[in-house]
């Protein structure tokens, strides 16, 4: 009879790739979203002093 | 564009996970055990979803790249480059979990096979792109060349799709039927059919929650870009 094999360390790089990537891309998002807010303000302020 | 989050957005959030921890479970619980790969067959149910929210990434440029074309509204443009870079995201994840896949199922983690060929090339292809767009500093002529791109760049996606079906290959189809030389096919059980359509439509929700989060950036992005040109005028 055949025995499955092992390959639950396989299953786990594949889900960690998985969830370690889109989570590296949902902080790129934040980390952008959060960078032209602040040119967003800095904008106000020269704006302000025009 | 607001500068608060849509309240349909958070919904959309919130929405997004639950499914995610749904499909998850399914693949981890309720899936049985694949009895010739073993548990390395439940990166299946992901790499086949990923891969596709990748190819709806490209499609959506695709037609975005066309309504630019014809409307030079700048929208289609944000929407353009939001497409297109979801898609490159998720076709990495794609060809990443496809290699460790193939190890223990090919006894290779890489081979030039149709399936991987057209793949790399149309992940190229999409990387391509975002670098010669951030050569361009005219926004005119950026979005006019991204449309451009965008469409011919598509010809690689039915392509990489249909490799399977057009050539010899030893990668398994999953809907319809496997060349005799396809290596870890496996028939799926009603379980197995459950937990993959479940998976597929996890991540169309998946990219329809990231695409309106990157184009709320793009838009964001814009504005901002605009103020300080005219700082500068």
């Amino acid at each position: 009879m055949d025995v499955t094999p092992n390959t639950v360390s396989y299953m786990i790089m594949g889900y960690a790739v998985i969830f370690g990537v889109m989570a590296i891309y949902l902080v790129s998002l934040l980390v952008r979203f959060r960078n032209l807010r602040q040119d967003e303000k800095t904008l106000d302020e020269l704006e302000k002093k025009e | 564009m607001t500068k608060t989050k849509p309240r349909w957005l958070t919904i959309l959030d919130v929405v997004t996970v639950i499914f995610l921890v749904a499909a998850s479970a399914l693949v981890f619980l309720y899936a049985p055990t694949e009895k010739t790969m073993g548990d390395v067959q439940r990166v299946f149910y992901f790499h086949v979803s990923v891969g596709w929210t990748g190819m709806l990434g490209f499609l959506f440029a695709l037609i975005a790249g066309i309504m630019y074309l014809r409307s030079h509204d700048h929208k289609w443009d944000i929407a353009e480059l939001a497409g297109i870079e979801i898609g490159l995201v998720f076709m990495l994840i794609n060809i990443v979990t496809g290699s460790i896949w193939a190890y223990p199922a090919w006894n290779t983690w890489w081979t030039w096979d149709p399936r991987l060929t057209t793949a790399t090339i149309m992940e190229l292809a999409y990387a391509a792109y975002l670098m010669l767009r951030s050569g361009i500093e005219d926004p005119e002529r950026r979005a006019r060349f991204g449309a451009v791109y965008a469409i011919i760049a598509f010809i690689s996606v039915p392509l990489t799709f249909f490799s399977i079906r057009l050539w010899n290959t030893i990668h398994p189809v999953v809907i319809g039927s496997n060349d005799p030389g396809a290596t870890g096919a496996f028939n799926m059980s009603p379980r197995m059919t459950q937990t993959f359509m479940f998976s597929l439509l996890t991540f169309s929700i998946v990219f329809v929650d990231l695409f309106w989060h990157r184009y709320r950036l793009g838009r964001l992005a814009d504005e901002v870009e605009t103020r300080k040109l005219k700082l500068v005028e």
